[in-house]
């Protein structure tokens, strides 16, 4: 089964009026389960706009977006995906711990399950010690691993991110990009990431998916195989190797 | 607070001290008032008046004016929670949908620019058939509570970002549970100033309310009454404003503790970077 199907999707922003945007023209895209695709492009080639429609955040214009073998409104009705943001988006009055809790709580999940859960997603990304911490209290690279705790609370098949580590610094990000990889090799979750560093496109992906901007489009999808996803891969050639094949992608 | 007492009982005795007692006038136009004991009596002339009996042989000042004080606070609470309630409708409402918002709004602004003594007359109608005398005058309190709790509360539900909005979405929440769970929670720093808002307009429609209704047993028919005697006891109606004084003070800190348990999450700052 895929995680992810898109068919012939068009999404066009204020339809008819003077306003109007082509955002999304004529797009197909399949996840395979357990697969990492990342989406990247320039800015406003619609790489949030795919994601967003694909967590059915939005309506397609035309065309058909499945997640998990259902349409989209009711894979977001069953949950089957958990997504993060740029901005981490805590509820800044909830706890670190509620905080991770509010998908459960919203699933009605029992009380003390919740908790439970919500630490072992907390000790996952490292942050155990800080469940009773306020976010306010938290620097922006422990609240955007809260976030993350908080998208997979749920333990859903299908991660959508978009540029969740877009707002910090190399060191920090680097250092998530591990994490997200060993959460995804412990939970077996199929990943659509959208960034605008080729370097972390390439780092984190089995396929990088390649768009142009007006009207967004794909334009290349190329498989990246990487010896392995640490610092040795990082220093492989196949990655330099995979990282100029992308920007040539996005240069055409 | 206590300094600030001091600093308002030093400047009421300080310009008794410097100022003209027949007031300072410039061009024809009295620019400051007469500092002469009858215009501004010392402070403890008024706090001894406090102890003194209303009249020959009658009850303390004091426990009368605290009387009136307690009655025209139940009148204030009522109006307060009444308005309250009617503001937090108004603005979820006005949230929920957009027509009503611009259906709404205006007239919610206009409400307030209808001066109230044309409304007392009619309100005050109703008393002793409809409800209570006494409720009439939580009406008019309500009548000016509710604004603020209404804007404030309409511009809190309105705050959260549109991540937050998308987030819940990405839950299958509804637009009850958005509300309880992002929209109200996100709303209270904006609900407590105008809480406390609602509160110092409760009891001023409570006062204006018992003088243009002429209920009787609250502090401001009492600063009515005993204004009648200001030429012959003027430390008489100051007593009775330092009542409603208090009583505006007491309404104030009762609303501001209702703010400690909910807003714990203020309160810690410091920062943990790892």
């Amino acid at each position: 089964m895929t995680a992810v199907s898109v068919e012939g999707l068009t999404k066009i922003f204020n339809q008819g009026r003077s306003d109007e945007v082509l955002a999304l023209s004529d797009v197909d895209l399949t996840v395979g389960d357990g697969e990492f695709v990342s989406l990247i492009g320039p800015s406003g080639c619609g790489k949030s706009t795919l994601l967003r429609l694909i967590a059915d955040l939005i309506e397609p214009t035309t065309g058909s977006v499945t997640v998990a073998g259902k349409p989209a409104a009711q894979a977001r009705r069953d949950q089957e995906y958990g997504i993060a943001f740029q901005q981490a988006g805590l509820f800044e009055w909830r706890t670190v711990c509620r905080n991770v809790e509010l998908p459960l709580e919203l699933r009605g999940v029992s009380k003390a399950e919740r908790r439970s859960k919500a630490e072992q997603m907390l000790e996952l990304v490292g942050l155990a010690d800080f469940a009773g911490h306020y976010p306010g209290q938290l620097s922006g690279g422990m609240q955007q691993r809260v976030a993350i705790a908080r998208a997979l609370a749920v333990q859903p098949p299908l991660l959508l991110m978009d540029e969740p580590f877009g707002a910090l610094d190399e060191m920090t990000r680097e250092r998530l990009q591990s994490e997200l990889l060993g959460i995804c090799a412990t939970t077996g979750s199929s990943v659509v990431f959208v960034t605008h560093s080729i370097s972390e496109a390439v780092f984190l992906s089995d396929r990088v998916v390649v768009m142009s901007a007006r009207p967004g489009r794909i334009t290349a999808s190329i498989e990246v195989k990487l010896p392995s996803r640490d610092e040795v891969g990082r220093q492989a050639p196949v990655y330099f190797e995979k990282i100029t094949e992308v920007r040539q992608a996005l240069r055409s | 607070m206590i300094a600030g007492l001091v600093a308002a009982a030093l400047v009421w005795e300080g310009y008794k001290a410097v100022g003209d007692p027949e007031g300072t006038v410039l061009f024809g136009v009295r620019v400051l008032p007469r500092a002469d004991d009858l215009s501004m009596p010392h402070l403890w002339t008024v706090l001894q008046r406090l102890a003194d009996p209303e009249m020959t042989g009658g009850r303390p000042v004091w426990l009368v004016v605290a009387e009136a004080c307690l009655f025209t606070l139940g009148i204030t609470a009522a109006g307060f929670l009444a308005g309250a309630l009617i503001g937090l409708l108004l603005a979820a409402m006005m949230q929920r949908f957009q027509i009503i918002e611009r259906g709404l709004l205006p007239y919610v602004i206009l409400s307030q620019t209808v001066p109230l003594v044309a409304l007392a007359p009619l309100i005050a109608g109703w008393g002793g058939t409809l409800m209570p005398a006494w409720a009439t005058v939580s009406v008019i309190a309500a009548y000016l509570a509710f604004f603020p709790v209404a804007v404030g509360m309409l511009r809190g539900l309105q705050s959260p970002s549109a991540a937050g909005a998308e987030l819940m979405r990405s839950y299958a929440a509804g637009w009850w549970r958005t509300l309880v769970k992002l929209r109200f929670p996100a709303a209270l720093p904006y609900l407590f100033p105008a809480l406390r808002l609602a509160g110092a307009a409760a009891v001023v429609g409570a006062v204006v309310g018992e003088i243009s209704t002429g209920t009787r047993g609250g502090i401001g028919r009492l600063i009515i009454e005993y204004s009648r005697e200001a030429t012959s006891d003027p430390a008489k109606v100051y007593t009775a404003m330092l009542g409603a004084a208090v009583l505006g003070l007491l309404v104030a800190g009762l609303v501001a503790l209702l703010e400690l348990p909910l807003m714990r999450h203020r309160r810690h700052v410091e920062v943990v970077t790892l």
